[in-house]
This record gives structure tokens, C-alpha cells and sequence, in this order.
């Protein structure tokens, strides 16, 4: 994936002094080992500061919503399932944007990694397959494979489903994962377990919203927990609030989410609210046949309505 | 300036004598990082840990407070006139607070307790409260806390210091507090104070030299707030911003908040709750209009209001202790130390600035 980036910086030179946009979206090097910042380039020169490997976790989908100029945006996998799900849902027109397909192989877990060393890391780096950890008396070389962030373990769509341009060929997807066993396990407890089990996952959540915010589909200009007139949520730290809003914000993401981590990478006490989203993802997979993001030109199943739709729900 | 010895051995059951007096605050593990909890007698202070992932301020600021009850039954005498709900000011102690953190409190307190307006929540907290710091031996990559105002081993912030001595922690009494507390746990043995001060002179310079991030703050006062206000870097500063407020909620000196009734039934509650300026609901006005109604505007706000209006309005230095959380903890690593670069070295005419 490292090799990416000077096709990267070719392309996205190239669009910028052709004039077919205006800006490129991608990332910079972040201050921090593990972290890169999304950024732009609206000049050739400004490219220079593209980088790109396995620290772009961040959803860059989520930087298109209702902007005007013309603009060129790396995508992988997920990010162009955003991508797509923005284009159905009019949050940007298809001619305005040139998608730089970014064929991806999982991005790291910094939580998990940061979890496996006691002193802080001080650098991490990475090659094809490993990323080597040093810090303050300890080095050591993990393989990728092994510190992916979960959503990314279990992707079966890592290549850009929709693209105008491509900086390497698409590569191999998985076929011989389970995307929902820890979806099956929740689904298995009892009503008082579950309830348990949320009460546990959401109990640090301090609501900075930034699960919300890092994700695309969550533009609403007011969203449900900000309005006040009527305020459908208490502000507190009431657990029944924070889990409306967590549990009103995974149905509003049913039919659209599609795995992309933004939110749960976001999240500064580590809280894995992508358990709510995924069960949506899998409902709507065993009734709709449904997944997210994969054409422009299908209605989501929430917003159509078919004949032959389940409807066992009804008693 | 007294120096008390505390053998580890003792430790545990100088603890033990602690809860008879306050209730503590500690360091504690959750999951893969720790926060400031109350502790339970049986438990200790995990003093190993870097620093919490939250700051403490909640201890003496909480997130969610409530400050008033009332019932909406007009059958009952006292309707609709708002009551002050008990609180609990009995007296409680922060141990292991970091020396960034507790500075912290002093910046929070000019807006807390000024001479127009006395927060009577946040001051009886802070006086019903024992600050009992650890010093820093080995700072994080991204603290700046010697450019900010403090240092791993800044005292005067603390009621009393502890500085990790081997087998002993060393505490550095600073206040009557802090005195009180050494007597409480029943930590009374005296050191040398003048070769006792040489050592931890040496040992606060070896943790200062591990400093390895700083801000540059000379220029901020007399730059023109307006031209700050108009420069070109905040579009790059805060394109990648999602506005989540993570930043505002993790710093140990940001102290907005919002009020808010909530009832059930005929009762209800007026409580405050910590608010941010990465948010759009913080400046909406009812008519609609937004003053702040761009992310451009918002982060603007944080970054101003830390570096430049703090600045200018208290002259107490800039309002950031260089914890570093925000920058850890922003999902998409908008580093206030690179912004403050930028702003240090803004040249109006030119429109340009150091990178
Ligand atoms: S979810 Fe798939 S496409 Fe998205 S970052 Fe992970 S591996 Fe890549
Ligand atoms: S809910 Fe989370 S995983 Fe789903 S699209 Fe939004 S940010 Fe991505
Ligand atoms: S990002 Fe985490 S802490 Fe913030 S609102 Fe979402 S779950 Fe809560
Ligand atoms: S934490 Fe980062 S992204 Fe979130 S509001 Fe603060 S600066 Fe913006
Ligand atoms: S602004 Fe950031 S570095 Fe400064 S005190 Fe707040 S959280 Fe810490």
C-alpha cells in the first residue's frame, strides 16, 4: 500500500493542473505515530504533502457532504461505498466528484497496538505486511494482519466500487470471513443480558459525538439529539439518553452504514458502538439481500418499498 | 518548604487511615487506559500510570450537575420556585493528580471565581479539595506542559507533591491542606530539607530535559486580534475538524457549559452540563442565525479563545497546560501545537507564517 502514494500524488497532480478540479481530498502525516490528518491540495505543489498507508482510517466520504467546487477524492473500498450512498442521498453529484480508487488492505488499529506495549510508542513503521513498534526500550514487528481495525479484518470490499481513476490494480477480496459472530453472540443473550451488555459498552461514553460526526451519513443539519424544540434526548449523562442516542443513531445509519470503523476509530474512551450498526447491517443483508453503497442506481431498501418485503415482524 | 518522607510500605496503610477523613480520587485502570475514580477502601492509587485519558476537572466540575429541584404541582405550596439540592462538600483529595492538570484548575478559577461573579459549585468543590500531585519522570511524546505555564515537577498549583524516590515517595508540603493530609494518613517523618530540595532540583531538571514538545507563546499578545482573526491558515487548520468536541471534553482548562431543565412527571431538575464551542447548537440564536455557523468559525473560536483572548483578557498566559490530550485524542490529530506556531508567527501584510 506504500507504494500507493506516488501514483497517488501523479494523479492528483495531474487533475489539479488539467483543471478538472478544483481540490484533491486525501491525507498528511499526522503528528502523532499511527495518525494521519485528512487534508487538501488545491495546488500540484500542495500534493507534495500526501501521504498514504495503513493510518487513513478516517472516512474521507465524510469531507465531500454539500460542498460546491469540483473535487478529486481518494476512496477506498468504504470510503467509495460512502461515496456512493452520498451520491443516491443528494449529498454530492456524481460529475462533480473524480474518484481516486484506492485499492486497500485493512488499516491498523492504534488502540489495539497501543494496548500491546506498557511504555508509550514512539514510532511505528511499516512495509508491505509488518509494522515495526519502538519505543523507550522495546522494539518489536507485528504482522498487519494481526493489528487490523475489525471492521477492516472482516471487509469484503476493499476495492473502490465506483472510480474515475485507479492508483494500482484492485486486489483479491476475502471470501472466507464472518462478518457477524460477535453480532450472533449479542443476538443470542437474553432481553436482561443485553440490556446489561449496552449498559456496560455505553457506561464511558462521555457524548462528544464524535462517533456522529466522523461519519458520513450522519449530516443532518440538526441532528435529533441537538434539537430543542421538540428535545427528544436529555443532555445529561442519564444512561436512558446516551443510549437513545446511540441506539437512534444506528437505525438512522440502517441500510447506509457500511462498515467503514470511522466512528469507533473516533471514539476517545473505546467505545465499540459499531455493534448497533452491524446488526442493522446484517438484518438488512438477510432481508433486503442488502448491502450498502454497492450501485448509484438502486434505491436502499429503506426508502422503497416491494411487494414481496418481509414482513414477519407483523403479528 | 517542609519534606516528608513516605516509606512504600507505609503506604498502603496511610491509605487506609485517608478514607477515615476524605473521600479519594485516584488513577484507575479501565480497560486499556486509566481515569480518575473515587476509591473504594481495599483500593489503591495506580500510580502507574502516564496520565488519565480524561482529564480530572470532572472531580470538582462535573460533566452533568445538577443545581436546583423543583415540582410543577401546583396542590404543593412551593410550586415552581426553584430549591437547591444537597451537595456533598465534605472533604476529598485528588491523589496522583498530574502537576499540568492541577495547573489547570488555577487557569479554570479565573473564570470561576472573579470579581464580578462566584461560581458557588465550582468553588466549594475546590475548597473542599486536597490536590495531591505526582511528579512527571517520564512525560509523554506529546506533552508541552514547560511551554505552558507548568512543568512535570510545577508545584504551586498542588497542595502537596509527590516525587518518586526508589523505595519512598518524597512530598513537598505547599499549603496547610496539604499539611493536613500528610497528618491525616499519619506520614510524618521529616527529611533534610536543604539536601532533600538539592535532589529534587536535580531530578525535576532531568524530567524537564525530557520535555521533547514545546509552543512558542511570545508573540501572541501583541498581535492584532484581528489580523489573527482573518488569517489564511484557519481553511487549512480546520478543514479536517469534524466538530465533535473531543477536544474541549478531554482539556483540563475548558469550562463552558450549557443549562438545562428536565422534568418527569410534575418534578424536575435544572441541571449544567459541559459544552462545547465545536458545537453549532453552542451560538445558536433563536431567531436562527448562527454566529459561528461554520467549522471554520468554531475552531477558529477554540484556538483563539485559548491562545489569544485567555491571553489578552488575564494576562495569565495562555489557557492550555500542555496535557496534550487534545492532541491524542483527536480523531483526526489537529494539533494544537502547530496551530499555536501558526499564530505566534503570523505576519498580517504577508499573510504568511512558519510551518
Ligand atoms: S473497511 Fe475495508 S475498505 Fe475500509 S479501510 Fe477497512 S479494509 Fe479498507
Ligand atoms: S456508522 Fe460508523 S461504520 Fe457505519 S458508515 Fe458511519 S462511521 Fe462508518
Ligand atoms: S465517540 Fe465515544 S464517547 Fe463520544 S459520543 Fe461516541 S461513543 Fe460516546
Ligand atoms: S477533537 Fe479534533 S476533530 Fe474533534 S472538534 Fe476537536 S479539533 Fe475538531
Ligand atoms: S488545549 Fe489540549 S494540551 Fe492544552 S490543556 Fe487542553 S487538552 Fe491539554
Amino acid at each position: 500500500m506504500l507504494s500507493y502514494i506516488d501514483k497517488i500524488k501523479e494523479i492528483s497532480k495531474r487533475l489539479l493542473k488539467e483543471g478538472q478540479v478544483d481540490m484533491v481530498i486525501g491525507f498528511r502525516k499526522g503528528t502523532l505515530p499511527m495518525m494521519n490528518e485528512p487534508h487538501f491540495a488545491r495546488s500540484p505543489e500542495a500534493v507534495e504533502h500526501f501521504v498514504w498507508d495503513s493510518n487513513c482510517g478516517i472516512n474521507l466520504c465524510n469531507y465531500l457532504t454539500s460542498r460546491t467546487e469540483k473535487i478529486g477524492i481518494l476512496a477506498k473500498g468504504c470510503d467509495s461505498r460512502n461515496i456512493v450512498t452520498h451520491i443516491i442521498e443528494n449529498k454530492i453529484k456524481r460529475d462533480q466528484i473524480v474518484i481516486i480508487g484506492v485499492p486497500c488492505k485493512g488499516m491498523i488499529d492504534r488502540r489495539k497496538i497501543s494496548a500491546m506495549f506498557a511504555g508509550e510508542i514512539g514510532e511505528v513503521i511499516e512495509d508491505d505486511n509488518t509494522i515495526t513498534v519502538k519505543g523507550k526500550g522495546f522494539e518489536k514487528t507485528i504482522d498487519k494482519k494481526d493489528v487490523l481495525q475489525q471492521n477492516c479484518a472482516l471487509c469484503i470490499h476493499r476495492n473502490p466500487v465506483i472510480h474515475d481513476e485507479m492508483v494500482a490494480d484492485a486486489i483479491e477480496e476475502q471470501t472466507d470471513v464472518d462478518r457477524y459472530t460477535d453480532v450472533r453472540e449479542i443476538e443470542a443473550l437474553s432481553p436482561q443480558e443485553k440490556a446489561t451488555y449496552f449498559e456496560k459498552l455505553l457506561e464511558p461514553c462521555i457524548r462528544c459525538y464524535a462517533c456522529r460526526n466522523a461519519c458520513p451519513l450522519c449530516y443532518c443539519p440538526t441532528c435529533f439529539t441537538d434539537e430543542s424544540r421538540p428535545q427528544w434526548v436529555g443532555k445529561g449523562q442519564d444512561l436512558t439518553d446516551v443510549s437513545t442516542f446511540h441506539f437512534l443513531r444506528a437505525y438512522h445509519c440502517a441500510g447506509r452504514c457500511t462498515d467503514c470503523g470511522a466512528c469507533e476509530r473516533s471514539c476517545p474512551v473505546g467505545i465499540n458502538m459499531r455493534v448497533f450498526t452491524k446488526k442493522l447491517e446484517k438484518d438488512c443483508l438477510e432481508l433486503f439481500g442488502w448491502e450498502a453503497g454497492l450501485d448509484p442506481d438502486v434505491r436502499p431498501p429503506l426508502d422503497t418499498y416491494k411487494p414481496g418485503d418481509p414482513d414477519d415482524f407483523i403479528k | 518548604m517542609k519534606i516528608v518522607q513516605i516509606d512504600k510500605e507505609d503506604w498502603e496503610n496511610g491509605i487506609k487511615k485517608l478514607f477515615e477523613v476524605y473521600r479519594l480520587f485516584a488513577p484507575v485502570k479501565e480497560a486499556d487506559f486509566h481515569n480518575f475514580k473515587q476509591i473504594e477502601a481495599g483500593q489503591l492509587p495506580d500510580l502507574s500510570c502516564l496520565n488519565t485519558r480524561l482529564s480530572p476537572k470532572s472531580i470538582i466540575y462535573p460533566q452533568s450537575e445538577v443545581m436546583f429541584k423543583y415540582s410543577l404541582d401546583e396542590n404543593e405550596e412551593d410550586h415552581h420556585i426553584l430549591k437547591e439540592v444537597d451537595k456533598d462538600y465534605s472533604p476529598q483529595a485528588v491523589i496522583g493528580i498530574r502537576p499540568c492538570d492541577a495547573k489547570a484548575f488555577e487557569l479554570v478559577r479565573l473564570n470561576f471565581d472573579s470579581p464580578d461573579y462566584k461560581d458557588p459549585y465550582w468553588l466549594n468543590a475546590y475548597e473542599a479539595t486536597t490536590l495531591v500531585g505526582l511528579a512527571c519522570e517520564s512525560p509523554c511524546s506529546s506533552c508541552f506542559c514547560t511551554t505552558a505555564g507548568c512543568g512535570p515537577y510545577h508545584a504551586e498549583a498542588l497542595d502537596l507533591l509527590l516525587i518518586d524516590n526508589g523505595d519512598q515517595y518524597w512530598a513537598k508540603v505547599i499549603s496547610a491542606k496539604g499539611e493536613a493530609f500528610l497528618a491525616a494518613a499519619g506520614w510524618t517523618v521529616a527529611v533534610e530539607e536543604q539536601t532533600a530540595l538539592k535532589e529534587i532540583e536535580v531530578k525535576k531538571r532531568a524530567a524537564e530535559d525530557k520535555i521533547s514538545a514545546f509552543v512558542k507563546t511570545d508573540k501572541l499578545r501583541e498581535i492584532e486580534t484581528n489580523d489573527l482573526y482573518t488569517a489564511a491558515f484557519w481553511e487549512e487548520v480546520s478543514f479536517s475538524c469534524i466538530n465533535c468536541g473531543t477536544c474541549t471534553y478531554v482539556c483540563p482548562t475548558c469550562w463552558c457549559f450549557d443549562i438545562q431543565d428536565e422534568n418527569r412527571g410534575n418534578r424536575g431538575c435544572r441541571m449544567r452540563n459541559w459544552d462545547s464551542c465545536m458545537y453549532p447548537l453552542f451560538t445558536l440564536h433563536g431567531s436562527g442565525h448562527n454566529p459561528r455557523g461554520t467549522q471554520l468559525h468554531r475552531v477558529r473560536q477554540r484556538f483563539m479563545h485559548k491562545l489569544k483572548y485567555f491571553v489578552d483578557k488575564y494576562d495569565a498566559g495562555i489557557q492550555c497546560v500542555g496535557c496534550g490530550r487534545c492532541i491524542r485524542l483527536c480523531p483526526v490529530n489537529i494539533d494544537i501545537r502547530r496551530v499555536c506556531g501558526y499564530m505566534n508567527s503570523h505576519v498580517a501584510s504577508a499573510d504568511t507564517c512558519e510551518v
